[in-house]
């Protein structure tokens, strides 16, 4: 989790196991319900899986890096 | 050269990068820390980056900058950490063999940087600190819609 997300979770890493075949937005889910503060956070943030953007409805699998951001604003 | 670092970011070093034998032009943009943003006073800003795949997508900018306007020279570096007004968060090179190639890949490169690079920036005024985010876009439209937007 990066910028805004990280310091409402206060976290910025972890391991979770899941279930073969579980999504990225259930992934989603899960951490709200475990980081209620997550829950402020109202539009679903970006998502990435093993550094390429990906939908919630992407299935996981193996030792997938997920990544869970706002909309960025570098430059 | 594609990356992010955490030191002042110096233009003559991807210039000459981006400079060579084949070369006619060099454009480069040079993005910098203002000290107004939404009639806010801003004392200082912080970029925070998702380092590998920071580098990652603007490696596949590269790719897209060459598919649009040809072969290219390519250098593009993003700063994290504290900058101050007046320095320099992102800067851009390219080497073309004429000016129009040049100059489109450099406008082209920091448009999609700006709305698909995973880095997010936090700026501190004299009374606060806000991140800034703009309204959510898809990403990757960008880097699959068709050629010669």
């Amino acid at each position: 989790m990066f910028a805004r997300l990280r310091e409402l979770a206060g976290s910025d890493a972890l391991e979770m196991e899941m279930t073969e075949g579980t999504t990225l937005g259930e992934l989603w889910g899960r951490l709200q319900e475990r980081f209620p503060p997550l829950r402020g956070f109202t539009h679903p943030p970006l998502m990435a899986v093993n550094q390429e953007y990906a939908s919630p409805d992407r299935a996981l699998a193996g030792e997938d890096e997920v990544a869970f951001f706002p909309p960025v604003s570098g430059g | 050269m594609y990356q992010v670092v955490g030191v002042p970011l110096i233009l003559n070093d991807l210039v000459r990068h981006v400079s060579g034998d084949e070369v006619g032009g060099v454009a480069s943009f040079v993005g910098v820390v203002r000290v107004e943003n939404a009639g806010k006073r801003v004392v200082a800003v912080e970029y925070h980056a998702y380092p590998a795949m920071a580098e990652k997508v603007m490696r596949e900018i590269g790719t897209e900058i060459e598919r649009l306007f040809g072969p290219l020279r390519i250098a593009m570096v993003h700063r994290t950490g504290r900058l101050s007004v007046g320095e320099a968060s992102v800067v851009i090179a390219v080497g073309a063999a004429h000016r129009r190639e040049a100059l489109g890949a450099v406008s082209h490169a920091i448009e999609r940087l700006k709305h698909e690079v995973p880095i997010w920036k936090k700026e501190f005024y004299e009374d606060g600190s806000e991140w800034l985010e703009p309204a959510p876009t898809s990403p990757t439209a960008g880097l699959n819609s068709k050629r010669g937007s």
